[in-house]
């Protein structure tokens, strides 16, 4: 039979008219996809911004997914995290994907937000742009803190006291402000039930609106030009510069300018995938028992820095730092496309921008390689767990391996290491020989100080002596211990 | 007719709007309630030493699952002297652990250390352990308990 080609065209063209006859398809298409931008938009610098809602939409496909078993109750959660995990056929990859998918986001989002700021994207008009991005920013992270909660595991559970410590901080409403998070006096059930609604519902449906309010300021007043050097942006004649770009080089963004976003998006896609594949699901780890005591907590990837920040703050300025901190953020990243909103874009004639934006990441990323080491943590099994190297017991004398029992009994190498082996909360004590005189180990033992707690009331006098001098014999062989420089040097003998 | 509209729908959104906000605001409404609630009896906390006890929070919802025991340290000084201590460090609420062998209480997160009587030792806490108000009743050890102790909320 043959096939009546010219029919079915004729076909199909009707029926297309019958729709775009009733939806315009054809003119939103043209007014969207089709609209025009400069061609030097066409650049790998531009791919972030899709690249981000690329990794939303695989966010919003997968998470449908396990919503499909997870239950949000304090009593269940674990169960069917376990069950995803270990039962339900591929439960493990979509798990997986959701978990890297929301990294990933968070990490592109974060690349498309410098992009933004070096190319002067934020300046005028684009200022509510910029201001939609920033809302995007927070809803994004409030998405990735939710997430980490539904993972209802020991970290769910203190990261929930974590954040419930911080709101007791506010002054007047504080406790207000924490029975409000948590939904209740402890963290229970109404507690994960609220952020699943949060998670579930109200940060996605927030996420869409504000895309939908971001993309459409990029169709009004288009999307930034590749910034060249002494270009300036005047508010008075910026929108006839740009629209004489787009009358010289303006190309269909659709199928002109996106190839390279749809490049990347098959890159991202398989970023996602084989970091699913290779390194799996997270957790969940131990069960959300507050029994459990030995638990140690600690914060998805991209909320580290934060874990830092409140270890190394000095403690008087930590609640200031903690409430204050973040407004002034805020308040900085608002205000600037109105107090930076004309002049250079380009880079390569904004210092300042780039010294900031260098800073900003060196920040992040050492703030958050300490938070990965943590070296502030005690090493809580320090004491029972590591061992006492050979070089550091072989020729003492009975007195000082009764020290180095005393060491290890009281704990102290939970805060100090050994040759490595132990805390690094206080000083390693590999050669404190060298570094205190008697005295000074002494003081520093029974009345701590300098972030140690004092043990004179919990060490007998004649342990403070073996201690000490077994610390004393910490050094160096054939190195004298440390000694007062204000007292005139023994005489050999 | 239009500002009838108008008028006509503040009554409606009020409607729904005030009975709305209470709902998802109750926490500000609600005045904090706490309950005397028993870890066992007096014996079970060998003089001069800090046993960790644990309670079922006074309010909970049977689908609270192991959310609702909460663990604390319980201090028997001497005879009827106690100290009970929330498990929640004073920086950022993380469980603090007892070691016996050097009397002090470790925290896992930031590395704050408190002494035997609760007091701060060292690290990033502003103050000392939270504790719970007890009283002996029958030969059982008794507190004052739920809510999650946090700087405004001290007593747990």
């Amino acid at each position: 039979m043959k096939v009546p080609i010219q029919k079915l065209t004729d076909l199909g063209l009707g029926v297309f008219n019958w729709v775009d006859d009733r939806l315009h398809v054809k003119k939103i298409w043209e007014s969207t996809a089709g609209h025009h931008v400069p061609q030097s938009a066409g650049s790998w610098f531009y791919v972030f911004g899709s690249a981000t809602l690329l990794c939303f939409m695989l966010q919003l496909v997968t998470g449908i997914m396990l919503a499909l078993v997870y239950v949000p109750s304090a009593d269940e959660a674990y169960a069917t995290l376990e069950y995803l995990t270990y039962h339900q056929q591929l439960g493990w990859f979509l798990r997986a994907m959701h978990y890297w998918g929301s990294d990933f986001m968070v990490g592109i989002m974060l690349l498309h937000m410098t992009q933004v700021f070096l190319f002067g994207a934020y300046k005028y008009p684009r200022e509510i742009t910029w201001l939609s991005g920033l809302a995007l920013l927070v809803c994004t992270l409030g998405l990735a803190f939710t997430g980490q909660v539904l993972r209802f595991d020991e970290d769910a559970y203190w990261g929930l006291g974590i954040g419930a410590a911080i709101m007791g901080r506010v002054p007047f409403i504080g406790q207000q402000l924490v029975d409000f998070m948590l939904g209740g006096q402890i963290i229970a059930s109404e507690t994960l039930s609220r952020f699943f609604a949060l998670h579930v519902f109200v940060l996605p449906g927030s996420v869409i609106a504000l895309v939908s309010l971001h993309l459409r300021m990029v169709l009004t007043k288009g999307i930034n030009e590749y910034p060249v050097p002494g270009m300036v942006v005047r508010r008075e004649t910026y929108d006839k510069e740009y629209a004489a770009i787009l009358k010289k080089e303006g190309v269909p963004f659709f199928p002109k300018a996106i190839d390279k976003d749809i490049i990347t998006a098959a890159f991202v896609i398989g970023a996602i995938v084989t970091c699913a594949l290779l390194f799996g699901p997270k957790g969940p780890g131990g069960p959300a028992d507050p029994l459990q005591i030995d638990a140690n907590p600690r914060p998805d990837f991209w909320f580290l820095w934060i874990f830092s920040v409140a270890a190394l703050m000095p403690a008087e300025i930590e609640t200031f730092a903690l409430l204050v901190g973040p407004a002034v953020i805020g308040l900085v990243l608002v205000a600037l496309p109105f107090v930076n909103g004309t002049g250079e874009k380009s880079w390569r004639r904004r210092p300042m921008a780039v010294i900031v934006t260098i800073l900003v990441w060196i920040s992040l990323g050492m703030l958050t390689y300490l938070g990965v080491t943590s070296p502030w943590s005690p090493v809580m099994n320090g004491w029972s767990a590591e061992t006492t190297p050979d070089a550091q017991i072989l020729n003492r004398t009975p007195l000082e391996l009764q020290g180095a029992i005393t060491l290890q009994y009281k704990q102290c190498r939970n805060c100090h290491a050994i040759d490595g082996l132990g805390g690094e909360r206080g000083p390693a004590l590999t050669d404190v020989g060298l570094r205190l005189t008697k005295p000074q180990l002494v003081r520093q033992v029974v009345q701590g100080g300098g972030n140690m707690p004092a043990y004179g009331q919990n060490l007998s006098p004649s342990e403070v002596e073996a201690l000490v001098h077994y610390m004393i014999s910490l050094r160096p062989e054939g190195i004298p211990p440390a000694r007062d420089t204000t007292l005139p040097r023994k005489a050999k003998n | 007719m239009l500002a009838l509209g108008f008028g006509l729908n503040a009554v409606a959104g009020a409607a729904v709007g005030i009975p709305l906000l209470g709902y998802v605001l109750s926490s500000f409404l609600k005045p904090h309630q706490l309950d005397w609630v028993s870890l066992g009896p007096v014996e079970k906390f060998p003089e001069g030493k800090t046993r960790l006890g644990n309670y079922k929070n006074p309010i909970r919802r049977s689908w609270d699952g192991s959310t609702a025991d909460i663990p604390c340290w319980v201090r028997r000084i001497k005879g009827n002297d106690f100290q009970v201590f929330a498990i929640n460090c004073a920086h950022l609420g993380c469980p603090v652990r007892w070691f016996e062998e050097s009397k002090l209480f470790m925290c896992p997160c930031h590395g704050g250390a408190y002494y035997e009587d609760g007091q701060h030792a060292a690290g990033p806490p502003p103050r000392g352990l939270f504790t719970y108000e007890f009283k002996i009743d029958n030969g059982n050890l008794m507190i004052l308990a739920g809510a999650l102790p946090t700087l405004a909320q001290p007593n747990a």
